[in-house]
């Protein structure tokens, strides 16, 4: 029962958790509540840590889930999860569980709806990574904004309606152009001149383990019954790697990837994040940087590149500017741009720290981007393990810049300075985070640069020169903002009499640190959870890559599809 | 018409059987009528709740109907039900008849539940009301049954001037008087369109109803041209009903000056019992025609998508806000008319009670907030409902969500069918402006989360509370709500058991009357 609904449950118990609010709790008792809600996501957090009994060997989705659900459109309620999902639930518990442990003093009006809301999300957001349904993705996937809006709305800073509207609009326009692209991948699934073409070696392949494959086969199976399509995400990748070439595929590599660009966001549709983080409230923050964007990333992971391989791959459709150039093109020019104007922001005279933070998660999902379309196992491995540190840094930073802004009110670099003869226990800890973004051997982020950056060395070494500035930028402006806000005399003086961490931020700040010196010294067990869904993403998009460390019998295995 | 013969009266008993909700409707108007003049002004209210009894009964005998047609509640086993003719073809019963009638007898009770208690803040409880929106669901009614020019023209009378009389109902009201006039002019007037469009299409094919004209439709030979004006005359006529661009422009006057319970009913019922008779029309009499009328459905949805989400956009009153969303809905629904397949009729059912669910509910809390001289009908007049009343800010944002069609709720769904349809028909005509249309459509959904947001913005998002006197809610206001609520969101979450539903009983007109569309659907050929 327990490990058998493993994923249903750690989806749901947070929406549980918000009904059991809303229904026990009055208005007034405030305190019971966050610390409930605090309390139920830990539990949920806690739950979670089951799923990393994943079976690293076996590889593939695991946890299955198969109920009916709307038969008669070939929906069904399916979830699983591969060594990427797991991690990114993990993850997402872990920071749900940070994010309301934040929110104690900094949200000081209409507590219980904000709990309520937090965990909705959470829900949303679990939900997304979990499913294996195309049609209940979509629904979590879109459902998820909705809390988010409130949540930057309703607790956010002096902007924050436009801040909440362009959120919302801007990333509902992906998500209903993805409509379109579900809706015609689902028509495809229903073509028999394509699935006759879908070789059982692919399903294999994508699925990763019999039972997934068992699970998919009888999904067709009752479609089949039914005379219906099907939303199986598995079944419609398998599908997708048999859509010839052409302006199809390279349009529904498109509808698809309109969505996940402004998730994650690339430029030119990031405009929204620096709005968005800016107001949101520091929670709102951590979650939307350390989880939502990660939405974007892991579509292109889940979506994009098994569903569209050739697409993916190709570099020739609109003359000699193609898809993967495209993607390649705009995560180089975010990586460079988000560092660029990351700077400007230490410069300006009344640069916003969360501002800078929220530029730096546009460059460093640049390098997720670029690791992922280097279209190599280094780089996707990189690329995954990136979304998991971005997750943790970036979540840390907005954390820190929330610790500040809770005691002085205002996030302006110019406004600070000398922080470290007042805050010694705050400005280590901002240190260790600053460290990890730029990239410091022995901290988490080093790993994924170093693996995402050798991937896009192995496809084309000038994409690597020039993520390599990108990086250099970074670091240059970490430093930077460092140097003015934590050293030199206190000039301001506000300044003096700051408290440094209390014995609940020390709480929620050490584990983050703790993760960050552990991916970057000893990366290998988080590693050998995506090592084989990567790999078989990569052969799903590049029959005849060899693959390197795998054993011979393994490499044969793409020509084998050919033969079939 | 060999089944003159068979009857030897003017009426039969099993005709009569046929029209039985419709008789059940008429008497209970007359009660109605007769309670008015009876019961002394306090009592005035148990007229209303004799009417609800009335559609109570109704809906009983369309239950019985539906199963002594063969129909069954154990979905499925279900199967296509034969249509039955009844009245010399005046009037044909099959699953599109049933399914449209249930939708009316739900608007109209949501619409007399709601009514209550804005009659009493009005004080113009007087059972005459209750009286005309029964005579106008009798006429929606028959515009769902209705198999022949003439009884559909007649039905659309009847509900069309019942409508004028309930526009201006509350006569102490200048904006209600203004309205009812405006309303009556262009509706007439749209009634002289349609009823052109009707006699040049029996001066070509010679017959009144719709399964004769839809089989002479090909062998008009050298009268295609005036076939075509008939073809737009009714087009046009139609698109009057149910405000699509250009012809819009009386709806948003109608919807602000008439009393609210009656814009709730005329955004839903009246645009309900349009798109029948749209889809009775289009699809059996002119389903032979589907190439000439699908292009120009097309630019009309796409214009009445865009204008009236555009137009929505600026609006301060609220129900002026929601008639320009009910024009920009009346676009969606346009597509699943062009759509003509299953999917599509599946979308037109589904998204109508779901539109029907959501409009209802939205108008409610717009009632809600009414009291003795204070309107309440402007959107910042919610302001802060989310703390001075949680519970009805939280429905009315999901109404809202759902108009604007967020999955998890019933507007997804119907949107979702809508959209289905028109990229299946694309598929099977190897037309690329099917595609370019239905991408219009949801880029367009993105432009009315904009307005529809904004009553959650004003609810939600603001400290300031508009007006702390608390709500007052009669029991039927409240169930009515609580009623579209659960409606909405089980459609959303759980739509299996309606799209089998609509499924198995829509299909019915495709492929008695249109067997070239029908079988390009797959729905239809499993």
């Amino acid at each position: 029962m327990f490990t058998n609904n493993l994923l249903s449950i750690i989806t749901w118990l947070p929406a549980v958790g918000a009904i059991l609010i809303l229904g026990l709790f009055k208005k007034e008792q405030n305190q019971i509540i966050k610390k409930f809600a605090t309390a139920w996501l830990a539990l949920d957090f806690i739950i979670s840590l089951w799923l990393f009994g994943y079976d690293r060997v076996a590889g593939g989705f695991q946890f299955l889930e198969d109920r009916q659900w709307i038969p008669v459109i070939g929906a069904r309620y399916q979830m699983g999860a591969d060594g990427v999902a797991v991690l990114l639930l993990v993850l997402t518990t872990f920071l749900g569980v940070l994010a309301a442990l934040s929110s104690w003093n900094y949200i000081q009006k209409r507590e219980k709806e904000y709990y309520v809301l937090l965990l909705v999300l959470q829900t949303m957001v679990l939900g997304v990574f979990s499913s294996m349904d195309l049609f209940l993705f979509y629904l979590f996937f879109e459902v998820s904004l909705v809390p988010m809006y409130f949540l930057i709305g309703i607790w956010g800073g002096d902007n924050r309606l436009y801040a909440a509207i362009k959120f919302f609009l801007y990333t509902l326009v992906g998500s209903v152009v993805m409509l379109l692209g579900v809706l015609k991948m689902y028509f495809l699934t229903q073509d028999t001149a394509l699935t006759s073409k879908v070789t059982q070696a692919t399903m294999d392949l994508l699925a990763g383990n019999p039972k997934a494959t068992a699970m998919v086969a009888s999904t067709i199976q009752q479609a089949a019954q039914n005379g219906t399509g099907t939303f199986s995400i598995l079944y419609m990748q398998a599908v997708g790697s048999v859509i010839p070439m052409g302006t199809m595929q390279v349009l529904l590599f498109f509808a698809f990837a309109l969505g996940f660009a402004i998730k994650v966001p690339m430029w030119p549709f990031h405009t929204w994040l620096p709005d968005a983080h800016v107001e949101a409230p520091t929670a709102g923050s951590v979650i939307l940087a350390g989880i939502l964007l990660k939405l974007g990333t892991y579509g292109f992971y889940r979506f994009n590149l098994p569903m569209f391989p050739k697409a993916s791959m190709d570099e020739v459709f609109f003359g000699k500017f193609g898809v993967r150039s495209i993607m390649i093109f705009l995560a180089i020019v975010s990586i460079i741009y988000g560092a660029l104007a990351a700077m400007y922001f230490v410069v300006k005279k009344d640069g916003d720290v969360k501002k800078l933070v929220a530029y730096s998660s546009v460059s460093s999902m640049g390098i997720v981007m670029l690791g992922l379309f280097a279209l190599n196992p280094n780089g996707l491995n990189g690329a995954v393990l990136q979304m998991i540190n971005h997750g943790i840094y970036s979540g840390a930073l907005f954390l820190l810049v929330g610790i500040i802004y809770e005691r002085r009110h205002t996030r302006k670099v110019s406004e600070f300075g000398g922080l470290s003869h007042v805050m010694p226990g705050y400005s280590a800890i901002f240190l260790a985070m600053a460290m990890t973004a730029i990239g410091l051997p022995l901290l988490a982020v080093f790993i994924s640069e170093f693996l995402a950056m050798r991937g896009a060395f192995e496809a084309n070494p000038v994409w690597a020169g020039w993520a390599g500035l990108g990086i250099i930028l970074n670091a240059a402006y970490m430093l930077w903002l460092y140097q003015r806000m934590f050293f030199g005399e206190i000039e301001n003086e506000k300044n003096r009499l700051l408290p440094d961490l209390s014995g609940r931020e020390w709480a929620y700040m050490m584990p983050l640190v703790v993760m960050s010196l552990w991916i970057g010294i000893y990366p290998g067990p988080f590693l050998r959870y995506i090592e084989k869904p990567v790999n078989a993403i990569v052969k799903q998009i590049r029959p005849t890559y060899q693959i390197p460390g795998e054993p011979a019998t393994a490499t044969s295995a793409p020509v084998q599809i050919r033969q079939k | 018409m060999p089944f003159l013969f068979q009857t030897t009266g003017l009426f039969n008993f099993r005709d009569l059987q046929l029209i039985a909700p419709e008789l059940i409707i008429t008497v209970a108007a007359c009660a109605a009528l007769v309670m008015e003049v009876i019961l002394p002004y306090k009592l005035s209210k148990w007229t209303a709740y004799s009417s609800l009894a009335g559609i109570g009964l109704a809906f009983v005998s369309l239950g019985a109907q539906f199963l002594s047609m063969g129909g069954t509640f154990r979905l499925a086993s279900l199967t296509n039900l034969a249509p039955i003719d009844g009245f010399y073809g005046m009037v044909r019963i099959d699953g599109f008849a049933l399914l449209f009638r249930a939708i009316f007898l739900i608007a109209a009770a949501l619409a007399i539940a709601i009514s209550i208690r804005f009659l009493d803040i009005e004080r113009e409880q007087h059972g005459e009301y209750y009286s005309l929106i029964l005579f106008a669901t009798v006429g929606m009614m028959f515009l769902g049954s209705g198999y022949d020019l003439i009884s559909l023209y007649i039905s659309l009378e009847l509900m069309a001037l019942t409508f004028y009389v309930l526009v201006a109902f509350t006569k102490r009201e200048r904006r209600s008087n203004e309205a009812g006039m405006k309303y009556f002019l262009l509706g007439a007037f749209s009634s002289g369109i349609l009823l052109y469009g009707m006699s040049v299409l029996y001066g070509v094919t010679g017959s009144t109803n719709l399964g004769e004209i839809g089989r002479n439709l090909n062998s008009t030979g050298d009268l295609r041209p005036f076939v075509l004006i008939g073809m737009i005359a009714l087009a046009a006529g139609l698109f009057f009903k149910v405000a699509a661009v250009p012809f819009h422009m009386w709806a948003p006057d109608a919807y602000e000056g008439a009393p609210t319970s009656v814009t709730a009913f005329l955004s839903t019922g009246s645009k309900a019992a349009s798109f029948a008779l749209y889809a009775r029309i289009f699809f059996v009499a002119l389903g032979p025609m589907q190439v000439d009328w699908a292009p120009l459905l097309g630019i009309v949805a796409a214009l009445t998508i865009v204008v009236g989400n555009w137009a929505a956009i600026t609006q301060e009153n609220s129900k002026r806000l929601l008639a320009y969303s009910s024009i920009s809905n009346a676009g969606y629904l346009l597509l699943a008319i062009i759509a003509n397949n299953s999917y599509g009729n599946i979308g037109l059912v589904i998204y109508l009670v779901v539109y029907t669910l959501m409009n209802m509910g939205a108008f409610g809390v717009i009632i809600s907030l009414r009291r003795r001289g204070i309107i309440g009908d402007n959107v910042d007049d919610m302001t802060g409902l989310a703390q001075k009343a949680p519970g009805m800010a939280a429905m009315m944002a999901i109404f809202m969500l759902s108009l604007g069609g967020l999955p998890g709720t019933g507007g997804f769904i119907g949107k979702y069918f809508l959209l289905w349809g028109l990229l299946s028909r694309g598929e099977t005509e190897h037309k690329s402006w099917y595609y370019w249309l239905a991408g219009w459509a949801v880029i367009n959904i993105v432009v009315s989360f904009y307005y529809y947001i904004r009553f959650i913005r004003v609810m939600y998002l603001g400290d300031r509370i508009a007006d702390e006197q608390p709500l007052t809610m009669s029991p039927a206001l409240k169930t009515a709500m609580v009623a579209a609520l659960v409606g909405i969101i089980v459609i959303g979450v759980y739509p299996q058991p309606f799209i089998v539903l609509a499924q198995k009983l829509i299909p019915a007109i495709a492929t008695t009357a249109a067997p070239p569309a029908a079988s390009n659907n797959p729905a239809a050929s499993q």
